[in-house]
């Protein structure tokens, strides 16, 4: 499915420091056109931090990232344009508390890409059909299930058309029985071809719909390859003992 | 007492709009300084931050009569002394500088405390959609703390109202100072109070029914969640 010749996300050397603590120490990787990438690892191991670092919601230390041929930490990036290309997923789903389901979807399209109303709305609507909850649209955040919530929080976030989209755990804080209807939409995004990078808990949606997995731990890539090698042949000893006690 | 209602009513009332209209002014710039400070003091700015920080502290750190005092008489003298200037501030102005700064630092507080209630997520999740930082704070983040606010800034303007009174000692003609020239006439200290506090209960009641009633409209059409 991917496309070895267009590289989407380009890392060589990444660093992150906060204060006197290096979260992420040197990470280098390259994401194709089209992969799904599962970033798998310990809690506090920087999984989270390296995303967040991809769309400059963290700045980094140290370190070149390319992202659709933007220099994303350039200072003279502008980085509000390129974003608009990089959809993000949260943990805490982060809905728009103010404002029911259509407007948190159109928001960002009618401020940004100068959309009507109406041309923005029948998107929106699109999209929600897409996550299977168009009957929410009037709905405000508060009044959805937490699955719910992270299904328009996926939609807001194609309403802007991204060609590359970030999930940070979007299953971590659901309730057992909501995971599996946000990682079907999920699996419906690759494999319309979507480019995505996804820090995740989700072993056996890894082993599933990863065309390739990625082990940090302690601020390093310490092991890269297929879900069939990670997981189920890994050689590192850290890696080892953490799919040991997962699996 | 009902001879010394009729006979004064015209005075009082007329002390009790010089208040009101003291009152409103410092409200509309309080506002102003209050935005300003409360958007520095959360700005991502070192800088902005200390400059905020400072106003406040002394703003806060400093008795409001001294304050007037400091405006009223010691302004005006440091321009004479220092730089052969001379000005003077009339008691309306001075009172609406130290009410204004007063109300302007508290509100700048309430202002911080409402921006920072709301869950950083919200701000990264517009920044992460591509939007610009003060169109996701006009948007997203302020939209959501005002609600949080709007009680404790309705507070201090209640409080900002009665401390008025406490401009009576440049020689405003408030009601307090006018109450005071009355009884100086009168020598009937005990009613002419009773009607002054009276009067300032049935303006503050009225005010804060109507902030109640603006408070419950805001919240109705900003959604019916939580």
């Amino acid at each position: 499915m991917e496309n070895k010749n267009n590289i989407k996300v380009h890392v060589s050397h990444l660093k992150k420091n906060f204060g006197h603590l290096e979260v992420i120490k040197d990470i280098s990787t390259d994401v194709y056109e089209g992969e799904v990438v599962v970033i798998l690892g310990p809690s506090g191991s920087g999984k989270s931090t390296f995303l967040r670092c991809l769309n400059r919601l963290e700045e980094s230390t140290s370190g070149e990232i390319i992202v659709d041929g933007n220099k994303i930490n350039d200072k003279k990036a502008d980085i509000n344009k390129i974003r608009e290309n990089i959809g993000m997923v949260f943990q805490h789903f982060n809905l728009f508390n103010n404002l029911n389901v259509i407007e948190n979807l159109t928001l960002a399209p009618t401020q940004l890409k100068k959309l009507s109303k109406e041309k923005a709305v029948e998107e929106a609507m699109h999209m929600l059909k897409k996550v299977g909850l168009e009957e929410k649209a009037y709905a405000f955040p508060a009044q959805l299930s937490g699955g719910q919530k992270q299904r328009v929080a996926i939609a807001r976030s194609l309403c802007m058309h991204p060609d590359i989209m970030l999930f940070d755990e979007p299953t971590s804080a659901l309730d057992p029985e909501m995971v599996g209807e946000v990682l079907q939409v999920m699996r419906d995004l690759a494999a319309d071809g979507m480019t995505m990078l996804i820090v995740s808990h989700e072993i056996g949606f890894a082993r599933e719909v990863a065309d390739r997995v990625i082990f940090i731990d302690n601020g390093y890539i310490i092991e890269e390859g297929t879900p069939q090698e990670v997981i189920m042949n890994p050689k590192e000893p850290r890696a080892i003992d953490f799919f040991n006690k997962v699996l | 007492m009902i001879q010394l209602i009729s006979d004064y009513s015209k005075l009082l009332l007329t002390a009790m709009g010089h208040t009101l209209v003291m009152a409103l002014y410092s409200l509309v710039f309080a506002s102003f300084i209050g935005l300003l400070f409360g958007m520095l003091s959360v700005l991502n700015s070192k800088v902005c931050k200390i400059i905020a920080r400072v106003f406040v502290d002394i703003i806060r750190g400093v008795p409001m009569i001294v304050l007037a005092f400091f405006v009223y008489f010691g302004i005006p003298y440091a321009f004479k002394n220092m730089l052969n200037i001379r000005f003077t501030f009339t008691s309306l102005q001075a009172g609406i500088i130290c009410l204004s700064l007063n109300c302007g630092a508290y509100m700048a507080e309430i202002i911080r405390a409402g921006i920072q209630s709301v869950d950083k997520g919200q701000m990264e999740a517009a920044r992460s959609l591509g939007m610009p930082y003060w169109r996701s704070m006009k948007k997203v983040v302020l939209p959501q703390a005002i609600r949080t606010m709007i009680p404790s800034i309705i507070n201090q303007f209640i409080i900002t109202l009665k401390d008025t009174s406490i401009l009576s000692v440049i020689g405003f003609p408030e009601l307090v100072n006018t109450a005071k020239s009355v009884i100086s006439v009168t020598h009937q200290s005990f009613q002419i109070w009773i009607i002054v506090g009276f009067m300032y209960l049935v303006i503050i009641t009225l005010l804060s029914r109507l902030a109640k009633r603006l408070e419950r409209r805001l919240n109705r059409s900003s959604g019916e969640q939580k």
